[in-house]
């Protein structure tokens, strides 16, 4: 069976893209190998690791589990589309790179989604609810402490910032 | 190499900085294997075998090649018979290995068909239509049973299972057990764990035959790989261009990937395209053969009543899988700390590497060190218990004391610095021990199950892999380097150029910060590029925690040299002595009369531009390589098996507190305090990444993580539903304390610490969960210790007092 | 790990779906939130020839309350139903039970009606469908059909639904009691995890703190989510004290025949199934004694 091509039109980081899938094709492997938005891993393929995570009509998704061909029509948002409007790294992204919350950098697309999707619904944060937002995203690296320090870091900055 | 400065009187060393690697990660900006995309790539998926042990009848791939998209099936009688087989650390030759299986498979997960098509999702499309006719052999995942004479040969040629096995006596063992007033037995299990990255491994290869060049991109964490990819393609070492500029996500070790770059290569070279092969996560947990050390401890300790330790007999059997590369020496590194930090004088150390038709075992952090460890530690737990005597009191009494540095243990390694009882202090009191007892305790009268762990551990590291020669007396090697050069360029800016891969571990800002140190220039304005194989200068690969010591050590080895040069350029050209020049932030003046004076772009001008200007005889340009051997290393074993290994030796003690659910058997780690020596730290927020990442995966190991094998020989934890990794839910917070004993041995005192708390958490975890099912008269020696594996223990001990 | 080719359709309507799935015949199969059909779907154990999706089946996702039941449309992700005012009201277990479910990327697309017809037996929502006695409603060409979750679970993912069915909604029952307590509870190894073995509780006491009624069930443990009504109809009438409500967890563990995987023994879920029957029922009962009425439910 040679199924056919779907057209398919999605938002991708505030612009559009369109182009033509087969429907097996993954969410997360049209990003990488179509649209070349390398940030986003692949880690399983079956929907554990969270490398994958990318917000999906503003909601952290496994892309590994959604066919692109679902994504026509909608909003998504990888990891280069965090930074600011000017192209600079957010808050969120600085507070990594100040806590040292990263080092290989494979999970770490995913956990800036986590806690993007986190801080969004909830700017001041537990410890508790910090572990649980990135209890879907593995990391072999870093033990997490830093990780939770990041998002810490960050929470108190938008605050911060929101307060002035 | 010893350093004239002290801890504390560097301008970058020591400091909190951010890493040069963090801006493009958080961008999403890393390039790593599967990043590379190439005109005209081709994708591979693998056929794998269903049976652990089975001789191929047939292969019928007429289906698979009549599959629009499909380009190439390759099976192994092709593929063997052009390749060589890969090398192995033991002597061993009738234990071939080589990508696709020929014959015989020998385990589940096996590579049988290699299929080369347009997309990976057709490339899976073909090997299913593949057909395998096997003939189901006999065959052993016991290694115990696997070393019975009559157990199924798991290569046949080979004559047994045994790969390796050797009984060490160092110092008078059976002199100290007779006269010893106690004795204790018993046996610890470290069950098959490994380090499983997110990133799988990946290679992409691409033959060019007009230049005849094999360029390879790849996942890779190796020593010798392009040496060993060109060996095993018939190339020549020049044919093979190894890039060095792929991040790699996590590797901790296992990132061998040879069998994959050897079929990768050949197909590239067979079909004139660019070649992809990047394990899905099955072909990774069953065949990508980096499963890691799957070993039995049978542990003897003689001791004297005051709790001395006399002497040791340590009996380990490894279970390295159907295949092997350097596995077996997983068995040989924790000679170089056999002892742990502990003052015993007589140990006897009987290892046997075996295989059995499971997944073969590839190299994981600290290299068996953590295994060892954590049966050393259980000892130490035992022994207290037999006395009667606080495990610490216990630990305090047997462990080597500050002013007894550097120790030479029985096995050959000197121990270069440490202050034991003090970062024991440290962990102490930054838990609040007293506290902790207290509420442990309370926590017991509650009726809750709860203990504290503790372990005292060594982190050996600069990587000098002795125990090679000890594990085959016919590979003579003891050439453990590493390399750095450094250059200013015409505009003055400074680059260091490296010749290895990272995953992680901070390389590039690990050089600029050195670098900076050492040329008082802004690390931030440094760069790092890394070099391909043809360009690089000699490099072992960040294995063995040597980077910091290896890598930090050339690469100030070489800013020296261009530190030097700067000044001898200025001392000719304000005609002085060198020893009168006052080198400062790169511009330079003369002691005593600072008008005479010039400045860092004058110097550097001067040197790339004006030879009529450069004292007699010096190169022109700026650029300075150094490359040097492992401190104490090149030695060659004596006849018992004694030799120097690892140079450095970091220490770590962790205090752990658990609770146990005494009805459903599920652990949960409440505190966790490291402290941690490893001298002095070049960019601590990266050593404490790397301890609690380390901390996390020994979680892992200790309570989570099993390649579980069925009596019929399959792999039943293939995927992440089974093989169960730790979460942030899962480790808690963690605390590390810092302590700085400097090495003598190193530029900055530095040791390495790459392999941290990993080496020291499966011990500590495990003697915490002991101590919290101690009230129960019961004890667990086996990791991973699972809620299912707790609650037989709980529900035996209960009802043994019941009746 | 690339799924196998197939076709596919993207529903706009009820009678789309179930046409579509009546035309494609046995090859055919729904997808909603996916979390649990593309895993397996990558692993090549499930290869549909045609995927039907009704994620975008307006009809589907909604969330309402009807008299005495709080009605969900099949699509509604669990994340929704987990967070809905009413839904935490009204019908409190189901919070409960979906705090347990896997992470939060996972209820973000994860579905209601799609954890029902994945039917597995240590799932939360088909165990909580079980003891909340709810209601399924099945559509298809032939027109609807109504099933109570406890019919609707056959065996280890098996569900009664016939070819070419599609749970339309799920009705879960509201209790009105003044003191109204619920507790869902489970093993796993680590958070987020398949359960080992869950149970769900909840119970409605007088002013007396004596049993007016009480459900309970436990999942993992049999080749279903199991409930037990009879067992928990002897509680009617009587003061729920420890050890009545001991006796009720041991009788509803021995009658249940666990299985054995590579995490867990069938002794190990029988003394789980035990444990925590007996743990929910505990903090059911302590939620409803805590209860005065006209308060907000926890």
């Amino acid at each position: 069976m040679t199924p056919r091509g779907h057209r398919i039109s999605v938002e991708v980081n505030g612009h559009m893209h369109g182009g033509e899938v087969p429907a097996r094709l993954t969410l997360v492997d049209w990003l990488r190998d179509e649209l070349h938005l390398s940030g986003t891993h692949v880690g399983c393929e079956h929907g554990i690791c969270g490398a994958c995570s990318v917000l999906f009509d503003g909601e952290a998704v496994r892309s590994c589990l959604m066919f692109a061909v679902q994504a026509d029509g909608h909003r998504v948002t990888t990891v280069e589309g965090l930074s600011g409007e000017d192209g600079r790294p957010g808050e969120l992204q600085d507070a990594f790179c100040e806590t040292h919350a990263l080092q290989c950098g494979y999970c770490t697309p995913g956990m800036l989604i986590a806690a993007h999707a986190l801080l969004r619904g909830n700017p001041h944060p537990t410890e508790a609810e910090i572990r649980e937002a990135i209890g879907g995203n593995l990391c072999r690296c870093t033990g997490y402490q830093q990780i939770v320090e990041a998002i810490e870091h960050a929470a108190a900055k938008l605050a911060e910032r929101g307060a002035r | 190499m010893a350093s004239a400065d002290a801890p504390g009187e560097f301008r970058y060393i020591g400091k909190r900085r951010r890493t040069k690697e963090g801006p493009r990660f958080v961008q999403g900006r890393g390039r790593y294997v599967a990043d590379v995309a190439l005109p005209g790539m081709k994708h591979v998926a693998l056929v794998m075998s269903p049976h652990p042990s089975a001789r191929i009848v047939a292969i019928r791939t007429e289906a698979a090649r009549a599959l629009a998209g499909v380009r190439y099936v390759l099976t192994g009688e092709q593929f063997c018979a052009a390749t060589e087989s890969l090398q192995i650390g033991v002597d061993a030759p009738q234990v071939t290995r080589y990508a696709l299986a020929h014959e015989v498979v020998r385990y589940a997960g096996e590579w049988v068909v290699a299929i080369v098509a347009d997309s990976r999702a057709l490339a899976e499309d073909a090997a299913e239509l593949v057909e395998v006719e096997y003939e189901p052999l006999p065959f052993v995942v016991d290694p115990e049973r696997a070393l019975a004479a009559d157990a199924p040969l798991v290569h046949a040629a080979h004559g047994s299972n045994v790969l390796y096995h050797r009984r060490f006596v160092w110092g008078p063992v059976d002199e100290a057990f007779a006269g010893a007033a106690h004795r204790i037995a018993f046996r610890a299990v470290w069950g098959r764990s490994s380090t499983v990255p997110i990133e799988t491994f990946g290679v992409v290869a691409r033959w060019d035959p007009g230049t005849e060049l094999l360029d390879v991109w790849a996942s890779i964490q190796m020593p010798k790989f392009p040496d060993q990819v060109a060996r095993a393609l018939r190339l020549p070492g020049n044919a093979v261009r190894v890039h060095y500029d792929v991040d790699v996500g996590g590797s901790y070790g296992g990132k061998r990937g040879l069998k994959h770059t050897v079929l990768a290569g050949y197909l590239a070279m067979k079909l004139g395209a660019p070649m992809r092969l990047i394990e899905d996560r099955l072909e990774n947990m069953r065949g990508g053969d980096a499963h890691g050390p799957d070993r039995i401890f049978d542990m003897e300790a003689a001791f004297d009543s005051d709790g001395t330790i006399r002497a040791l007999r340590i009996r380990a059997v490894d279970d390295v899988g159907a295949y092997t590369g350097r596995a077996p020496l997983q068995l040989g590194k924790p000679i170089t700390a056999i002892c742990g930090p502990y003052r015993i004088a007589a140990i006897e150390y009987e290892p046997t590497s075996v295989m059995t038709h499971k997944t073969p075992q590839e190299a994981v952090r600290g290299f068996g060190q953590s295994p060892t460890n954590f049966a050393l530690e259980r000892m130490m737990d035992r022994v207290a218990a037999h006395l009667g005597m606080d495990r610490i009191a216990l630990r305090r009494h047997n462990l080597i004391r500050k002013d007894e540095f550097p120790y030479r243990i029985p096995s050959g390694s000197a121990y270069d610095s440490g202050d034991y009882h003090t970062v024991l202090d440290k962990a102490l009191a930054a838990i609040d021990y007293p506290v902790l007892v207290a509420e442990r305790d309370a926590a017991r009268r509650a009726g809750r199950l709860a203990g504290i762990g503790i372990s005292t551990c060594l982190e050996p590291s600069g990587g000098n892999a002795a125990f090679e020669i000890l594990f085959n007396p016919k590979n003579e090697t003891t050439t453990w380097m590493d390399s750095c050069l450094v250059r200013v360029d015409l505009a003055g800016a400074v680059t260091g150029v490296i010749g290895t891969s990272s995953s992680g571990q901070g390389h590039e800002t690990l050089v600029s910060t050195v670098i900076g140190e050492v040329l008082e220039r802004d690390p931030a304005s440094i760069r790092v590029a890394r070099a391909d194989s043809l360009s690089a200068l000699p490099s072992n690969s960040p294995v063995g925690s040597r980077m910091a010591i290896m890598l930090g050590g050339a690469a100030a080895g070489a800013a020296r040299m261009i530190r030097e040069a700067l000044i001898a350029i200025a001392a000719h050209n304000l005609d002085c002595s060198v020893e009168k020049i006052d080198y400062r932030d790169g511009d330079v003046s003369v002691i005593g009369d600072p008008s005479r004076k010039m400045t860092w772009d004058q110097l550097v001008e001067i040197a790339h531009r004006k030879y009529h200007r450069l004292p007699p005889g010096m190169e022109p340009g700026l650029q300075a390589k150094f490359v040097w051997e492992v401190p104490t290393g090149g030695g060659l074993p004596t006849p018992d098996g004694r030799v120097q290994m690892y140079p450095c030796y970091a220490f770590e003690a962790h205090v752990v507190y658990v609770e146990i659910d005494p009805d459903t058997a599920r652990p949960e780690l409440r505190r966790y305090v490291c402290g941690h020596d490893c001298g002095v730290m070049i960019n601590p927020d990266i050593v404490h990444g790397m301890t609690y990442g380390g901390i996390a995966h020994g979680i892992g190991a200790a309570l989570y993580e099993k390649f579980a094998y069925t009596p019929d020989g399959q792999l039943a934890s293939g995927t992440f539903m089974d093989y169960l990794i730790p979460s942030a839910l899962e480790v808690p917070a963690l605390t590390i304390v810092d302590h700085c004993t400097p090495s003598p041995l190193t530029t900055f005192g530095q040791k390495g610490s790459g392999e941290a708390g990993y080496l020291g958490a499966p011990a500590a975890i495990a003697n915490a969960v002991n101590d919290a099912l101690a009230p129960l008269g019961t004890t667990l020696d086996t990791l991973p210790m699972t809620p299912h594996e707790l609650w037989r223990k709980i529900s035996a001990a209960r009802a043994t007092a019941r009746s | 790990m690339k799924a196998a080719a197939f076709e596919y359709a993207r529903a706009s309507s009820i009678e789309e779906a179930c046409a579509l799935l009546r035309e494609h015949g046995d090859g055919a199969r729904l997808i909603a939130g996916g979390q649990s059909l593309a895993p397996m779907m990558a692993m090549r154990l499930a290869r549909p020839t045609w995927l039907v999706d009704i994620n975008d089946v307006p009809d589907l996702q909604y969330i309402r309350v009807e008299g005495e039941r709080l009605l969900a449309g099949a699509c509604t992700r669990q994340r929704a139903l987990e967070r809905d005012a009413r839904a935490i009201r009204l019908v409190p277990l189901l919070s409960q039970a979906l705090q347990w479910v896997g992470h939060i990327q996972t209820r973000n697309r994860g579905t209601a009606g799609g954890s029902l017809a994945h039917a597995d037996p240590s799932a939360e929502l088909p165990l909580a469908a079980c003891v909340l006695d709810a209601e399924v409603s099945v559509r298809s060409t032939r027109g609807r059909r109504a099933l109570r979750a406890g019919d609707l679970f056959t065996g280890p993912m098996t569900t009664a639904l016939a070819a070419g069915e599609l749970i339309e909604e799920i009705a879960w029952p509201i209790w009105r009691e003044d003191r109204v307590g619920s507790a869902f509870t489970e093993v796993s190894i680590r958070h987020g995890d398949f359960a080992l073995v869950a149970a769900a509780a909840q119970v409605a006491l007088d002013g007396e703190a004596r049993c007016l009624r009480a459900s309970f069930g436990v999942g993992g443990a049999d080749a279903t989510p199991v409930a037990f009504p009879e067992l928990a109809q002897t509680l009617a009438g009587a003061r729920l004290e420890d050890a009545i409500i001991s006796t009720i967890a041991e009788r509803a563990a021995a009658a249940l025949d666990p299985g054995e995987d590579l995490h867990a023994s069938a002794h190990y879920r029988r003394h789980l199934a035990k444990v925590l029957a007996e743990r929910a029922l505990l903090e059911a009962r302590d939620r409803a004694i805590a209860r005065r009425a006209g308060q907000i439910r926890q």
